[in-house]
Formats: structure tokens, sequence, C-alpha cells
């Protein structure tokens, strides 16, 4: 009898092969992802300037960390921004897409034609929506303007700015998780939903008592994307101003101290490591539903 | 007809209603979500139709009327988008980004999902959280160590023009695979590890190795989530911004997304020509969301829910 093959009875050219096959993929993801990961942890305690030689490096503790938490005066607004970024994305946009999901769900007359308008912009680039907001909220030319009569610059003023540019992104937002929810109500046995109505169940009351617990591992996955996305926030803004003037967020901050003018790779590397710890806890959670699911 | 009646109504008439509200107040309530959802869906198309619309404006007619008059329709928006953002050119770069980078991540993702999927590794999992993981990291935290690298790893001129990784096509190539393998891989080794194990079994009986399983009975077979993994990448690599951006520092070697800046000025933009490149630039993803919608939306959702 043929039985399935193992790993251990495989010939020696098919182990060459399934080496080969494990191999390549795992070694670019760990050139690539993993040992910059660890490259950018290890250069946050270091002064590298980012000109000298690797042996020149010298280790200085958390004197980044240090720095960046006291001297470096755009750090505590980007902190802000992104946490008001969460919030939004968390507290609006998401809740909003799981409630535009529950509607369409019911299967009405013209769900596929609203749900096929509704996460249109999920295609979309986030720089793109930069560009097709503008339209909208230029000083000069934009539609808010000419409706409203205001001369608020909505992308260059500070005070507005950060609001504008997270209307733009929970456009995308909302979309994206309308889509997630609508699959994982689908996926939702409908016999529970019948018993529950049999019970004498309303609809609200089966939605939180018996529905929303089934799905449990996609409201995961979506607080997972929202705070990752939140976090990784970047297109965006770039595109309006490259994350100055009331846009800041950490990572833009990051990357201006790299490729702008001022090499700071030190100081660069401690906020990147602050952005991998955070999204590392998410991550983690993350593989741990996901792998579970696996099993 | 009875609008806002059914509601308070039904105390009213109790013993006709006894049987009757529930289907009435549904389909009142049928109604109200109706409309909802309309005004929401107008609501999610505007500012897209807003610019494909004005796309074909002429400046100086709205700049004279406003965009609220109706009017002044050209075609000129787009021939001068096209030649200022350089489409030409930088479409053809996303081009070469892209196909490469999609046929690689789909590849090299089935080589691992097959061989989780198909041999028990003992660190399997390990193996695909590695992969995973990688696929959800901010990519600005991995920036210092990919530029200093990519500008010190020297290739030979036919390989890249600039003579380092940094400004490479395959540079840029290379950091979107490894970024995007891990989902792909994860959604493949799903499907694959469904398929039944008995084909497999034959084979072996016929002395087929490795490659041969792999290339005639696995990859035929993962048609489906191939096709919709594609769909999605090729959305998503030819959206990717923030690589393209820094890892390629001259103009004509940018992706479209990236050359869209061009269209700004310094101190005047002129929106409708904004307007025409963002048309332009969005047509590649829209065709996609038309054509192959149903293909994208399985493949966003393959990830995250099972089947």
């Amino acid at each position: 009898m043929a039985k399935y093959k193992g790993i251990n009875q495989l010939s020696g050219v098919d182990r060459v092969v399934v080496g080969l096959m494990v191999a390549v993929p795992t070694l670019l993801v760990v050139w690539l992802v993993w040992v910059p990961a660890a490259g950018s942890v290890l250069l946050s305690f270091t002064n590298w300037d980012g000109i000298g030689p690797l042996s020149s490096i010298e280790f200085i503790g958390m004197k980044n960390y240090a720095d960046v938490v006291s001297i470096y005066p755009p750090f505590w607004p980007a902190v802000q921004h992104n946490l008001i970024w969460l919030a939004v994305l968390f507290l609006v946009a998401t809740p909003f897409g799981m409630f535009l999901a529950v509607l369409l769900d019911r299967e009405l007359r013209g769900s596929r034609v609203y749900q096929t308008a509704i996460y249109l912009p999920v295609v979309l680039s986030l720089a793109l929506v930069g560009f097709i907001w503008q339209l909208i909220y230029s000083r000069d030319q934009g539609l808010i303007n000419q409706v409203t009569g205001s001369t608020i610059d909505w992308y260059g003023d500070p005070q507005y700015n950060l609001w504008a540019a997270l209307v733009a992104s929970s456009w995308r937002h909302v979309g994206y998780v309308m889509l997630l929810y609508l699959a994982g109500l689908k996926g939702v046995d409908p016999s529970l939903r019948e018993a529950a109505k049999v019970d004498g169940a309303d609809e609200r009351t089966t939605f939180f008592k018996v529905v929303f617990p089934v799905m449990a591992p996609i409201n995961i996955i979506v607080v997972v994307v929202t705070v990752i996305e939140s976090l990784r926030a970047f297109d965006l803004v770039w595109v309006i101003n490259k994350g100055r003037n009331g846009l800041e967020l950490i990572s833009t901050l990051v990357t201006q101290n790299i490729i702008g003018e001022a090499s700071r790779i030190g100081f660069g590397s401690a906020m990147a490591t602050m952005m991998l710890l955070i999204s590392s806890v998410f991550v983690a959670f993350y593989v741990r539903i996901v792998m579970r699911e696996e099993r | 007809m009875t609008a806002q009646a059914t509601p308070t109504a039904a105390p009213g008439k109790s013993p006709v209603q006894a049987r009757r509200p529930r289907p009435a107040g549904k389909r009142e309530s049928h109604r109200m979500v109706q409309l909802f959802l309309a005004a929401m869906a107008l609501l999610w198309i505007f500012p897209v139709l807003y610019a494909v619309i004005n796309s074909f404006r002429d400046y100086a007619y709205t700049a004279e009327h406003g965009y609220f008059s109706w009017g002044g329709f050209t075609l000129q928006n787009y021939k001068d988008s096209w030649e200022q953002a350089n489409f030409s050119q930088t479409m053809v770069n996303s081009a070469i980004i892209t196909i490469p980078a999609v046929l690689l991540t789909l590849f090299l993702s089935c080589c691992i999902a097959f061989v989780v999927a198909r041999f028990s590794f003992r660190f399997n999992l390990a193996l695909l959280a590695l992969f995973t993981a990688a696929n959800l990291l901010p990519p600005q935290s991995l920036l210092i160590p990919v530029y200093r690298m990519f500008r010190a790893i020297e290739v030979p001129f036919w390989f890249s023009e600039s003579g380092t990784l940094l400004n490479s096509y395959w540079g840029l190539i290379a950091v979107n695979v490894a970024f995007q393998t891990g989902f792909c891989a994860f959604v493949l080794s799903n499907y694959m590890k469904a398929l039944p194990r008995e084909l497999y079994e034959s084979a072996v009986v016929d002395g087929a190795g490795v490659l041969r399983q792999f290339f005639q009975i696995t990859l035929p077979l993962c048609r489906p989530p191939l096709a919709a993994l594609a769909t999605l990448q090729v959305t998503w690599i030819y959206n990717e911004f923030y690589w393209a951006t820094v890892l390629l520092q001259s103009g004509d070697k940018f992706p479209v997304t990236s050359s869209l800046n061009n269209l700004r000025g310094e101190f005047f933009t002129d929106n409708n020509l904004v307007a025409a490149g963002s048309v332009v630039v969005a047509l590649p993803t829209l065709i996609i969301f038309f054509v192959l919608q149903k293909q994208f939306v399985a493949g966003l959702t393959l990830g995250a829910t099972k089947g």
C-alpha cells in the first residue's frame, strides 16, 4: 500500500526540492522583514549618524528614546494624531462599516448595487484617495468651500487637516470593514438565527447575543486590521503635505528622519522600534487567532 | 402609503392587527433600510463621480462659472495630465513592478503553502506565523535597515542602472514580494490542506516526485484561490506607494501613483487636471473592480474567514 509520505520518507532529490521550496521564500522574508526589524531595534540603541563606518557605532543605551520623548517637538503631537486616527477608525468607521454590513446582509432589493458602491473606495490606493478628496477640500476650488462660502484650507490649516484626512481615510475603511463583516455574516450558521427567532428574540437581540459572539474571530481580525492601519497610516498624509503642519504621524517622522535632509539614524530607529513594539503586540494577537483557526 | 402610521396605529385596530402588524412594520422598515442604504451608496460614490465629471471640464470654465455650472466639457485635461505626469512612461513602470512582483509572490507562496500543507513539518505553524506576521508590520519601522542595505548592496549595471539595489526595480519588487507572500501563503495553505490526500497517494504509487505533484496536481487544483489572490495582489502592488516613494528616487522610475504629484504646482494647482490624472491612475483598479469583482472580494475575505 502506498502510504502518505511524510517528510522522512522522501528521496534525496525530493528532499532538496522541498528544502528549496521552504528556504527561498523564507530567506527572502527573513532578509527583508525580520533582519531589518532586528536592525531597527539594534540601531535605536546606538549613535550611528549614517555616515561613518559600522565599526564606529557606539551603544548609547536609551539616550535616543530619552531624546525623542523630551527634545523632539513633533513627537508628542504625532503620538496624539496617531491616537486620534485610531480612535476615529475604531469608534466611528469600524462600527459604521459593521452596521452597513448588517443592513446589507438582509439582502433587500438593490443590496448588491449599494454594496458595490460602498466598497468601491477599497480598490483605490490611499494616496489616490488623498488626491480625489483634494477636489472637495481645496481652498479655492474645493466643493465644500464652493457650497458653504468658507475660505478654510481644509488640507492646510492645522486646525482642520487631521479631521479632513480622517474623513477621507474613513471613507475607504468603512468599505473594507463592511466587506469583511459581510463575509463573516454570510458564514454564520443560519440555524442559529432560526433558533433565536423561535425563542422569540428580536433582530437586535439576535445580533448582539447570537451572531456577534459567533463572529469573534472576525471581530478580532477587524480590530487588529484597524489598529495596524492607523499605526501605519502614511500615504494619505504624505500626499497631502508630507506629514507636516498638523499632520505629523509617527510613520512620517520616521521617514523624514531617514530620507530627509538630516539623516538621524538612531533617532529614527528609536521611533521605528516604538512602532514595531506596538504593532507586534497586535500582530501576536492576530497570529494566535489565525493559527487557532488553523487547527 | 402608511408612512409613519404603522408603529403607533397598531394598538388602535387591534383585532385585525393581531396577525398583521409584523409584516406591515417589516415592509416599512425594509423601505427605510433601502432608503438609507441608497443614500449611503450615493454618498460613498459621490467623490469618485465628482472627480470623473470634473476631469472632463475646462479649468477656465469652472473657474468662471463655479463647479455648480454645467458645461465646459473637454478632453484637454486628459491630454495635459498624460503629458505632465508622464503617464506613458509611468504606466510602463507600474507594469514592470507589478507583474513580476505578483507572479513571484504567487509562486513563492505556493511553494511554502504546498510544503506546509503536504508534509507535516513539526514547525509548519511557526513557519506560517513567521510569514503572516511579516505581512502586518509597519513598513516604516523597517525602512532604515532596508534602505541602508539596498544602498550598500552593489549589483552589476545590467541588473540596475543605479549600481545598487536602491533605485532599482528589482529591489522594490523583492520588498513587495517579501511583504505579500505571508498573506498569500496563508490563504493557499488553507486551501491546499482541504485537497483530498488520495490524489497524492495515487501519484506517489506512480512514482511522481515532489515537483510533479506540485506542478501537476496541486497547482491546477488551486486555480480558484490563485485567481482571487492574483486580482487582489495586482491591485495592492499597483497601489503600493510607500516603498516606491522611498526606494526609487528618480522620477523616471516612479510608478503611476507616485507621479501624480507632478500635477500639483508649487503655488497653483488645477484641480480638473488632478481629477483627470486621478481617473487615469484609478482606471486599472476600477477595471479590476468592475470586471473581476467576485475575485477581488473572494481574495479579500479568504484571509479573514475560512472557506
